[in-house]
């Protein structure tokens, strides 16, 4: 059975090679002028729209700077609206890589999309680089040469916050969260660096995603007394837990500290409540740097929007593209090439100039923000080059 | 878990519990009594807790009021809606399949859920409660206590109480309990049953939307946001006996017990505890805890 199956695995890969040597002189007669296929597959509708849309526009505004071309090759859009929904990302994936033939796919918000994609990747030799999902093992166990990433590993701010509330003296803390991929990941890199300084994490409270009843944890947290309580939510969950927690009494005796997506777009909604709070992220308002002030204006001109992290993360896929294309002029079937580029290079970005670790993740600074009004401003640097320690990965 | 902890958990089992009493007492109306298995009940709470929002700044340039002028108009409107939709929609499905109730109201979820994004966009937004409410009270060392919660639990017992009596004291109650055991045999005694269910079915929509609004300051008001109670809303529903009001209000309670103290003590499984002990009580009764009729 095992050799019969053997034996059929090998034809088939006789045969494949075979349609790719037959497929090759057309490729490469196109390869270098005709149009680049970038496959967009990023979430337009549901929870996570909004970035959906921020990503792809910063990734336009940098191709547009350069003229609509990157290293000489026109770039076309091919976009698949993947509903942030894991169940149907393998459908849409292929989709983009079989019928489509893009040449490179860019996404996506949502880390079990994300996964998925990646998967399809590393199965078809594609060029991914993936704008936002923080997933540890897109860079970690299903890391590829290529495959990058222009955001974070999930596991990156929880890190440079753990730096930083050991700094501050804190001594016990407790850790709540979403019980998820995201939620765990960023609870593991704050325990790492905290514990790593001496602190202890007397308690790891969550509750199962998206579940935003907290009253009963709060509960929990009045009764341990930690000198202070580091968090991990987003989006709606990140709103009502900011508003309980406050509401509950707790903020004014038990400081909090979060990864940033805490007040990340939801500043608005959160009020009162999130005043002074302090969060790590890779990007941050009141940067002042020429590079991103220059970004925002553009971005800002361009859509009528004021940009967000997850504009600068499109914009710097868009960079990273561009880097990799320059690099083999434009023939993006010259893989090694491409992917060694990118390794290379410095990526200047509006939210500071960055580097890929090996395994493709940004080794970049992480800022420490504070709540100001309706801004995240900056007051310093958390962490400086942090890597993703990328485990599992196998590169 | 010492004691004032225990009291203060206890505390919170009840004020989640006449929380969902509150989302699910609208569902109770729809399903448990007139028989139809409405998805889009979610959407209703939805619904309810944008319009806390969005309407809250127009009441206040109309009519000068406040928050509480907001949910008298918010309910005015959701009866309309519920009126509406059982004319144009809910009508056709009494005599129907429940697969066909299950597309059709997974429609309605979708297309309230595009509207939504087109008429308030994705964000999230943050409803303040009023200036009346807004303060709250010391509870233990660290601890404070909202007043605006209080205030729900209030209202959902004032909710609870009123359902109960116009059920099984008034005359309305007992064509409604009719109705819901013997359609034809009601009608046939010279009761307009269609009108009296499009009443019944805009009630509980405006209990949904209701619920909705009085919860938006303190659940916030974030997309997708329906879907998540609406699960619960039927464990509710089923383990309180379908079409009972004071089995859903048990029902309700016992939840909101085993949920707080299920976080608080095995955070591992808490995730999981609701179902089990749905299937536990269904097991003892198959029923639920106090089916009508």
């Amino acid at each position: 059975m095992t050799s019969k199956r053997l034996t059929l695995g090998r034809l088939a890969t006789a045969a494949t090679a075979i349609a790719a040597a037959l497929a090759a002189p057309g490729a490469l007669a196109q390869g270098a002028s005709g149009k680049l296929k970038v496959g967009l597959m990023l979430p337009y509708t549901g929870t996570f729209a909004a970035l959906g849309t921020a990503i792809e526009n910063g990734f336009r505004l940098y191709v547009d700077e350069n003229g609509g071309r990157l290293a000489g090759r026109e770039i076309e859009f091919v976009k698949v609206d993947d509903e942030s929904e894991p169940a149907k990302a393998t459908d849409n994936v292929n989709k983009l890589i079989k019928r489509d033939n893009v040449d490179v796919l860019v996404g996506t918000v949502h880390s079990g999309v994300a996964m998925a994609m990646a998967r399809a990747a590393r199965e078809n030799n594609v060029t991914l680089i993936v704008p936002n999902a923080g997933a540890d093992a897109v860079t970690g166990p299903m890391c590829s040469p290529n495959i990058f990433r222009s955001s974070f590993s999930n596991w990156q701010p929880g890190y440079a916050m753990g730096e930083v509330v050991a700094k501050k003296g804190h001594k016990r803390v407790v850790t709540i969260t979403w019980k998820y991929a995201a939620g765990d990941e960023s609870v593991k890199g704050f325990k790492d660096a905290f514990t790593k300084a001496g602190g202890q994490v007397v308690k790891e409270l969550s509750l199962p995603f998206p579940n935003v009843e907290f009253q009963a944890l709060l509960t929990e947290i009045a009764a341990t007394k930690p000198d202070a309580v580091f968090t991990f939510f987003a989006g709606g969950g990140a709103v009502k837990f900011v508003k309980d927690y406050a509401a509950a009494g707790l903020k004014k005796s038990i400081p909090l500290y979060g990864s940033g997506f805490l007040t990340d777009g939801t500043l608005e909604a959160q009020g009162e409540d999130a005043a002074g709070l302090l969060t790590t992220l890779h990007y941050a308002d009141g940067l002042n740097t020429p590079r991103d002030n220059a970004f925002r204006l553009a971005y800002a001109k361009a859509f009528k929007l004021q940009p967000d992290v997850y504009a600068v993360q499109g914009y710097d896929a868009a960079q990273i593209l561009r880097i990799g294309l320059d690099a083999v002029k434009g023939d993006i079937t010259k893989k090694d090439a491409f992917a060694a580029a990118v390794r290379k290079a410095k990526i200047d970005s509006p939210r500071g100039p960055f580097t890929l670790s090996g395994a493709g993740n940004p080794v970049q600074d992480f800022y420490l923000r504070q709540v100001g009004g309706k801004e995240n401003k900056v007051v310093g640097i958390a962490s400086k080059s942090l890597a993703d320690p990328a485990r599992g990965c196998k590169l | 878990m010492d004691l004032a902890t225990f009291l203060i958990q206890c505390l919170n089992s009840v004020q989640y519990g006449l929380l969902l009493f509150l989302v699910a007492s609208g569902l109770t109306l729809i399903f448990g009594i007139m028989g139809v298995i409405n998805l889009a009940h979610g959407s209703f709470y939805m619904i309810g807790a944008y319009m806390a929002f969005a309407l809250a700044p127009i009441v206040a340039a109309t009519f000068g009021g406040g928050f509480f002028a907001t949910l008298a108009v918010g309910v005015v409107l959701a009866v309309a809606l519920g009126y509406v939709l059982e004319w144009v929609f809910f009508s056709f499905l009494y005599d129907r399949e429940h697969l066909q109730q299950v597309l059709m109201t997974y429609g309605l979820i979708l297309v309230f859920e595009e509207l939504r994004s087109l008429l308030v966009g994705d964000d999230v937004h943050g409803v303040k409660a009023p200036p009346l409410l807004s303060g709250s009270l010391p509870l233990g060392e660290l601890m404070t206590y909202p007043v605006y919660r209080l205030f729900m639990s209030a209202v959902c017992l004032a909710l609870a109480l009123g359902m109960y009596l116009v059920f099984t004291r008034t005359r309305l109650g007992m064509m409604i309990r009719a109705g819901s055991t013997n359609r034809e045999m009601v009608q046939s005694l010279g009761i307009d049953i269609k009108f009296l269910y499009r009443i019944v079915f805009a009630a509980g929509v405006a209990i949904a939307v209701f619920a909705g609004m009085v919860a938006a300051p303190v659940s916030s008001v974030y997309p997708g946001m329906g879907n998540s109670v609406l699960i619960v809303c039927f464990v509710v529903v089923v383990i309180g006996g379908i079409g009972s009001i004071r089995g859903a209000l048990v029902a309700s309670l016992l939840i909101g017990v085993v949920d707080t103290f299920g976080k608080a003590l095995v955070p591992e499984v808490a995730g999981v505890l609701v179902y089990v002990a749905m299937a536990l009580i269904l097991l003892w009764k198959p029923d639920g805890l106090f089916r009508a009729g």
